[in-house]
């Protein structure tokens, strides 16, 4: 039986995240190739209806990333993520759908390393944890 | 400084109110009323507005039934242009929706005077004309039961959801100019609690505060939190996982009347209302075939929990939603389950006072610490 492979949307900011990811390529960082980078110009620009439209399609993991706090280059989009994540977490939660596959993290333009760890971590963890529970629903 | 003054009832409390409006138009305290009226069929009382006292003899105070949240109403008459001063007759729902607009920069009070109710509860439009047309008194009926605030809807019939699990019955707050109340007082009267200015210009004498008042109220407060939590529990119970939450809304129709009447619910082009989700027809084959079926059309459980995430945080609980629903989808409970969580988080209460800021239109440098860093999946960051 083929092991399950999960499927994670990445929502990356353009200038901490994505060049962050950018240094993983360049610096032949192997990762995971489970991983879809969606890139935005910032975290703050990041309405949940897109992580929910991840997770009602059966997204095995939604990833939402940013730049640390104060770092943002926009100021305060980070901190407007960071409320709506907190929102998020608890109506997935309620809505009983398990709110630990969606992970907010920080992770800066210098952090290549940091960010292949990141998706070998979540991809490692959602293999253990299987499948969303709404996969083969579909939006219905 | 506010001013506590009983009024001797004669024909009926609404009638007193009636007569209190008046002579807040004649005397100039307000421009114009927005006031609950009874419509030609005599069997629903929609808000009005008016400027010619003559035209209050239709005026209801207390009709036990509410077919908007007049909110929406304040919001239309005050967010753009001169404005006359408005008198908005409210029930607390729709103050503590009204307070969530102006916030929300979607209505003002520079030039309003909210004159709030003790409300005592509201039955669905259709009930309430059902019992108009049999000839019953709703509005007599429940005014009778004001005195201990025991609140029992007519036999046969129940109140509004959103009424019946609903903690918070009386106007509260340094923006509500002017209380009508009924709880805790004895037969034959009428509470009127006003600032200074309006007090002194209706001739208002100081009462002090009736003696059974509060302990009436909090009476009727702890029936209702009893009503609420077991609503809540109710619905954690059958909504734990996805098989419950795809059941919950299983019968929805998407016709977004829960949208389009929520009074928080403002945006005037809501994206599931745009071309955002007006696929091209071959997208819906691609879907087909790479998950089997689709359901025609999609996305219904994605408009819920969209809706949650957008608005959950101001949700006033006036219950509107739920009323509209043709599917009897208990849309109400819902947001307000969730949304008792989700404004803990910031320890907010919507609706409250104009002081207090909308959840997602703040942030702070130094909070919500757990979320983002490393690890983080690992705890449970949010309660």
């Amino acid at each position: 039986m083929a092991q399950f492979e999960p499927r994670i949307i990445a929502f990356l900011c353009n200038w901490c995240t994505y060049t962050g990811a950018d240094l993983a390529g360049t610096s032949r960082l192997q990762y995971p190739p489970n991983v879809r980078i969606i890139r935005l110009m910032c975290s703050g620009g990041l309405d949940p209806v897109y992580v929910l439209k991840s997770v009602v399609e059966g997204a095995d993991g939604v990833l939402i990333v940013g730049c640390h706090p104060g770092d943002c280059h926009y100021q305060s989009g980070n901190y407007k993520a960071r409320r709506r994540f907190a929102i998020l977490q608890s109506t997935l939660d309620m809505m009983g759908f398990e709110p630990d596959r969606v992970w907010l993290r920080w992770i800066s333009a210098s952090e290549g390393r940091y960010f292949a760890d990141t998706v070998t971590q979540m991809v490692e963890f959602l293999k253990e944890k299987g499948p969303s529970p709404l996969k083969g629903v579909g939006a219905i | 400084m506010t001013v506590n003054a009983i009024l001797a009832v004669e024909e009926s409390a609404p009638e007193t109110a009636r007569a209190l409006l008046g002579a807040m138009l004649e005397k100039g305290v307000v421009d114009a009323l927005l006031v609950p009226w009874q419509l030609p069929a005599e069997d629903s009382v929609a808000p009005v507005l008016i400027h010619d006292p003559a035209r209050l003899a239709e005026a209801r105070v207390w009709s036990p039934v509410m077919p908007i949240n007049a909110a929406r109403a304040v919001s239309n008459l005050t967010a753009t242009g001169n404005k006359p001063r408005l008198g908005a007759v409210l029930r607390p729902c729709e103050i503590r929706a009204l307070v969530e607009l102006v916030k929300l920069e979607q209505a003002a009070l520079d030039n309003t005077l909210i004159i709030g109710l003790d409300c005592p509860g509201a039955y669905t439009v259709a009930d309430y004309a059902e019992l108009k047309r049999d000839g019953i008194d709703p509005t007599a009926e429940l005014l009778s039961q004001a005195a201990d605030a025991s609140m029992t809807p007519h036999q046969g019939y129940q109140f509004r959801q959103g009424c019946r699990i609903c903690e918070r019955p009386v106007p509260e707050g340094a923006h509500v100019a002017v209380t009508l109340g009924l709880f805790g007082l004895e037969e034959g009267q009428m509470m009127v609690s006003a600032s200074d200015g309006v007090a002194q210009t209706l001739e208002l004498e100081e009462a002090g505060e009736p003696a059974g008042r509060r302990a009436a109220v909090n009476r009727l407060i702890t029936a209702r939190i009893q009503a609420r939590d077991a609503a809540f529990a109710e619905f954690r119970e059958r909504v734990g996982d996805v098989e419950g939450l795809l059941a919950e809304f299983s019968t929805c129709i998407r016709c977004h009347n829960c949208m389009i009447n929520c009074p928080i619910c403002y945006c005037k082009e809501c994206i599931f209302r745009t071309a955002t989700f007006d696929h091209a027809s071959d997208v819906y084959y691609r879907w087909a075939d790479r998950k089997g079926v689709v359901r025609m059309l999609p996305d219904t459980t994605l408009f819920h929990l969209t809706r949650l995430n957008h608005m959950v945080t101001s949700c006033i609980g006036c219950g509107v939603c739920t009323d509209v629903c043709p599917s009897d989808i208990p849309v109400a409970t819902i947001f307000r389950t969730v949304g008792e969580k989700t404004q803990a988080i910031f320890d907010y209460t919507p609706g409250l006072n104009l002081e207090d800021e909308i959840p997602l239109a703040v942030f702070r440098e130094d909070e919500l610490g757990g979320l983002g860093e490393r690890d983080s999946h690992q705890f449970q960051v949010v309660p």
